[in-house]
């Protein structure tokens, strides 16, 4: 496949780059804006304790100082291992994971009784648990740093993870439902009562190294070879194979796994890529009329015929009128509303809200909780950054020279924007909700690891768009040392100013 | 490969444009509605914050707050159970308020106008001060007696109702309704509970929730007679005219005939107006009525308080729990002119006569008070959560004028006549004047009858003392004297609390 581009290569693998600033590393701005970050989280935290114990401790800066210590060793590894990278995304990340932290102890505090509120322990409950997690998520992150000095290394893998992300998805469908149900969705498996991973957020990354790859070989064939049909190009039949291989698993998904949200995200992220990969606008018009006629039909299926399909339809329902049942089927999103309502443009000041009263409020409506206490103005700024996080994703996305890289960091940084929107848009009753986790706020490991995960692989790419391309090691200028053999010659293109 | 990446940006922008246009609408526009919605247990939260105050009768706590170690911090409870709980209502997490908790709501909450010093002053010094309490105008003793004496009733009848009034004020000094249910349950915090509690009365045949005193409607058989009389007395007949009666009387237009109880009831051709009230004779009293027609007896009727839909019993002048309207129905033909079956029957307080409990109660006490029937309320004062300040003290007014004062003297003298020599024995009271009529409804052909007593004490003075209705509703054969019965020992129970008047 790349016989035909080789000949073409662009001047990005051959020459200076026009158009590129001058390389700077910009790791003092990343720690400053870190440190902001913590001052902010440790300023979150005096404030729940003055709202909640009318005091502030002595040790209410422990847990920034303690998240600040994890993310300054990444930020160490980046100044050494990634020096080019983006100077934004750790931050952004790191006041995300602070704030969630700092909310899941807000609600630890909440639960204890009063006397023991002022010495709740840093490590203590779900808070701690979190803070747990957030080391070991950002170690896990500094190592793929460490073990993929070039993303496209990845690329050599790409079956065994395409492979390895199906088997993911589909243990929990495949599972009896005891082993694998929590709150009437199939995603977990679960090791006794207190454990349990969610291998979805996992397959997540490896079907994207996946379908980018994939894309890669195939684009010239999926682009060109086409049929016109009403003024748009479509595909051939032979080469919707895969397509509807996807497709049939995010149905899949959704029937036996009962989850609406999962589903979108994998389709949602194999049809951009598609179109990343090939620019036919005819892909996303074609994914966008199987998954809504998917989803229809499974409403469809839902309301005549019941059985694998009803609680589709029953979440479908509940989103059209959650206040027809506001004590038992609409509880939940009729708490998350009544929730954010109360908290209004400004909210009840972190700390003065009622998280107590959202059901779930640990996971899937953590943005709720959240917002009953900052209110409009708050959560707008929470949105804001993780815009910021997708944004640059998609920033190094445009800036690597590599068609692979292209696509694994656009994909990346969609999927994250895409859960983001499912989940907020579920609980706010934009969509019809589905049990998704809030990226880096909700408590648990599977998704904080796998999200950090995520952000260590942007962080890699947006490096190797960055890197100087005769500075730093140049691995973009020695062709004849890359290391991914198949796609040392794909199909690159200059930076369009 | 960019073109779509940007187009990808430009989609992600727009996906997130949407939510934050989405949390506005939440946030920014539907945000009053989120936050005063009933389901919105963060408004509870902040009502049992602070202690609601106690409502009060005789001293005595009947609803008062105490503080639990829950999310909710201060728990609603009744110590008297079921005896008050159709005057007190009750104020449940979840459900509707009702009763004296739901129409003083602002004043118990402490979130009423008249309090907003205490809230000013607490925002100052960070307390949170109670509510504010309501002092009620019942007895407790006479409380007692009607619920003990409607409970434990000779007959075994499941359902009925009791209301005693001041008649020179109309402060209520009873109020009873059979079968009750423990308000308790009902307030718990724990909301599954309490809809459980709240479903099972709900579905009780008996209607437990049903305030019979205020909202429920029979038939009152002869304690009408006293509307028709008072009606011929104001019609050129005094107490010794002699009205036509006999054994048994059918209508111009209707084949059914109009008898007495027993045989032994004024067989004679004609009676006074006197003894026909005091034997309760129907053919004597549904002759009347033809002869009255059937305009007088509805306006006078209605000069009582029949028809008035619009009346309520709490704070004089304000808000109170509501009184269903008591009704005559139609008494006429299709053409306007006097139906003399309907109006022969209606006479006897059978047809389409519906009354409450409350509104016999009123009938008795605008006779006992000289012809004039004061305003019934329930609430006597409104205190300071400090009880220092009083915000309301109840000043009795009239309502209404049925009556001369000849008039009522004259129902006076034949009301006594009915418990000294005549169907209601039952009510008598050493060293007291009582006066009442009796009556005995028919329901359905297949169905028990209804007893109703309707009655009145005046002290050596003659000044009244309380003014009575019992109701026993399907009590069968008895259920009038049973009445006059439990009448009797309420009136009794006033006498007795004299600090309650």
């Amino acid at each position: 496949m790349t016989a035909a581009a080789t000949p073409a290569a662009s001047p990005a693998t051959t020459g200076e780059q026009p158009g590129v600033r001058l390389a700077r590393s910009r790791r003092n701005a990343e720690l400053s804006l870190l440190l902001l970050a913590m001052v902010l989280v440790a300023a979150y935290g005096a404030t729940v304790e003055a709202n909640m114990l009318d005091t502030v401790t002595p040790d209410f800066w422990v847990p920034a100082a303690a998240l600040g210590a994890v993310f300054l060793g990444l930020h160490l590894v980046i100044r050494f291992l990634a020096p080019f990278a983006d100077p934004a995304l750790l931050p952004a990340v790191a006041l995300l994971n602070g704030l969630g932290v700092g909310f899941l102890r807000r609600i630890d505090l909440g639960e204890a009784l009063p006397p023991e509120r002022e010495t709740l322990a840093v490590f203590a409950g779900q808070g701690g648990r979190q803070l747990a997690w957030t080391l070991v998520s950002v170690i896990l992150a500094a190592a793929l740093l460490v073990i993929m000095r070039d993303h496209r290394s990845v690329s050599r893998y790409a079956y065994t993870l395409g492979l390895a992300g199906i088997v993911l998805v589909m243990i929990p469908a495949v599972l009896p439902g005891r082993f694998s149900e929590i709150n009437g969705a199939k995603l977990w498996i679960k090791f006794g009562e207190s454990f349990s991973i969610q291998p979805g957020e996992f397959a997540k990354l490896a079907l994207l190294v996946f379908f980018a790859y994939y894309l890669v070989r195939k684009r010239e064939v999926l682009s060109l070879a086409s049929r016109r049909f009403l003024g748009i190009d479509f595909p051939r039949g032979r080469d919707l194979g895969p397509v509807v291989v996807v497709w049939l698993i995010s149905l899949l998904v959704l029937i036996f796994e009962k989850d609406l949200g999962t589903s979108l995200l994998y389709f949602g992220m194999f049809v951009v890529t598609l179109y990343i990969a090939t620019e036919r606008v005819s892909w996303l018009l074609i994914g966008l009329v199987l998954f809504f006629g998917g989803a229809y039909l499974a409403y469809f299926l839902g309301s005549t015929v019941g059985g694998p399909f009803a609680n589709f339809y029953l979440r479908a329902e509940i989103w059209l009128d959650p206040f027809a049942d506001p004590h038992d089927k609409g509880y939940q999103l009729v708490q998350g509303l009544l929730a954010l309502g109360t908290g209004g443009l400004f909210g009840a000041g972190p700390g003065g809200g009622q998280p107590g009263l959202l059901p779930e409020v640990r996971n899937d409506f953590i943005f709720a909780g959240i917002g009953e206490e900052i209110g409009l103005f708050g959560l707008s700024a929470l949105l804001v950054v993780y815009l910021l996080i997708v944004e640059r994703g998609l920033r190094a996305a445009l800036a690597v020279r590599d068609s692979f890289g292209k696509l694994l960091a656009g994909g990346l940084a969609f999927t994250l924007g895409l859960q983001v929107f499912v989940i907020v848009g579920g609980i706010s009753k934009l969509i019809p909700l589905t049990g998704q986790t809030t990226p880096f706020l909700s408590a648990g490991g599977s998704s904080l690891m796998a999200n950090w995960l995520l952000i260590a692989v942007l962080l890699r790419v947006s490096d190797g768009a960055r890197r100087p391309v005769t500075a730093g090691g140049g691995k973009a200028a020695r062709p004849s040392a890359g290391p991914p053999e198949q796609l040392h010659g794909a199909p690159t293109e200059v930076i369009r100013p | 490969m960019n073109a779509p990446l940007r187009r990808v940006g430009v989609v992600v922008m727009i996906l997130f444009g949407l939510l934050f246009a989405n949390l506005n609408w939440i946030q920014a526009y539907k945000a009053d509605e989120y936050r005063n919605s009933d389901y919105n247990g963060r408004v509870q939260v902040a009502e049992y914050e602070r202690k609601r105050g106690n409502i009060e009768a005789g001293g005595r706590a009947l609803a008062t707050s105490k503080e639990t170690t829950g999310e909710l911090k201060y728990l609603r409870t009744y110590p008297d159970g079921a005896k008050y709980a159709h005057v007190l209502g009750y104020k449940p997490v979840n459900l509707a308020a009702t009763g004296i908790e739901r129409i003083e709501n602002d004043f118990l909450a402490g979130t009423s106008d008249q309090l907003i010093g205490d809230r000013i002053k607490d925002m100052f010094t960070g307390d949170q001060t109670g509510g504010g309490n309501v002092l009620l105008t019942l007895s407790n003793k006479a409380q007692d007696a009607a619920y003990d004496g409607l409970r434990n009733n000779d007959l075994g009848v499941k359902r009925g109702a009791a209301v005693a009034i001041d008649p020179r004020t109309g402060a209520l000094q009873a109020l009873v309704s059979m079968p009750s249910f423990d308000p308790n349950p009902l307030v718990s915090h724990d909301s599954k509970k309490a809809q459980a509690a709240y479903n099972e009365l709900e579905q009780d045949a008996n209607g437990p929730l049903k305030n019979r005193a205020l909202t429920e409607t029979l038939p009152p058989g002869s304690t009408f007679k006293v509307v028709v009389a008072a009606a011929a007395l104001e019609n050129g007949i005094t107490k010794d005219t002699a009205i036509p009666a006999g054994s048994s009387y059918t209508p111009p237009t209707s084949g059914t005939p109009i008898r007495n109880a027993a045989a032994s009831i004024c067989p004679e051709a004609q009676v006074t107006l006197m003894e026909a009230v005091t034997e309760s004779c129907n053919t004597g009293f549904a002759k009347l009525g033809v002869r009255l027609g059937a305009d007088a007896i509805k306006e006078k009727a209605r000069q009582f308080g029949f028809e008035q839909d619009d009346l309520t019993v709490g704070q004089l002048g304000e808000d109170g729990l509501p009184v269903a309207a008591s009704h005559t129905g139609t008494m006429q033909n299709a053409d306007g002119g006097d139906d003399p079956a309907a109006l022969a029957q209606s006479s006897i307080g059978q047809r389409d006569v519906r009354m409450t409990p409350l509104q016999g109660a009123l009938i008795a006490a605008s006779v006992a008070n000289g012809g004039s029937q004061m305003r019934p309320y329930l609430v006597r004062q409104l205190l300071a959560p400090d009880r220092t300040t009083s915000y309301y003290t109840a000043k009795a007014r009239e309502l209404r004028q049925p009556i001369s004062g000849q008039v009522a003297s004259d129902l006076r003298d034949m009301m006594v006549s009915v418990v000294e020599n005549g169907t209601g024995r039952n009510a008598q009271i050493n060293g007291y004047t009582v006066g009442g009529k009796t009556g005995t409804a028919q329901s359905a052909p297949d169905r028990p009858d209804h007893g109703w007593f309707i009655g009145f004490a005046l002290d050596k003075n003659g000044t009244p003392i309380s003014a009575v209705c019992v109701e026993l509703e399907q009590a069968g054969s008895g259920g009038s004297a049973e009445a006059a019965k439990i009448a009797g020992r309420i009136m009794r129970a006033v006498i007795a609390d004299p600090g309650s008047r």
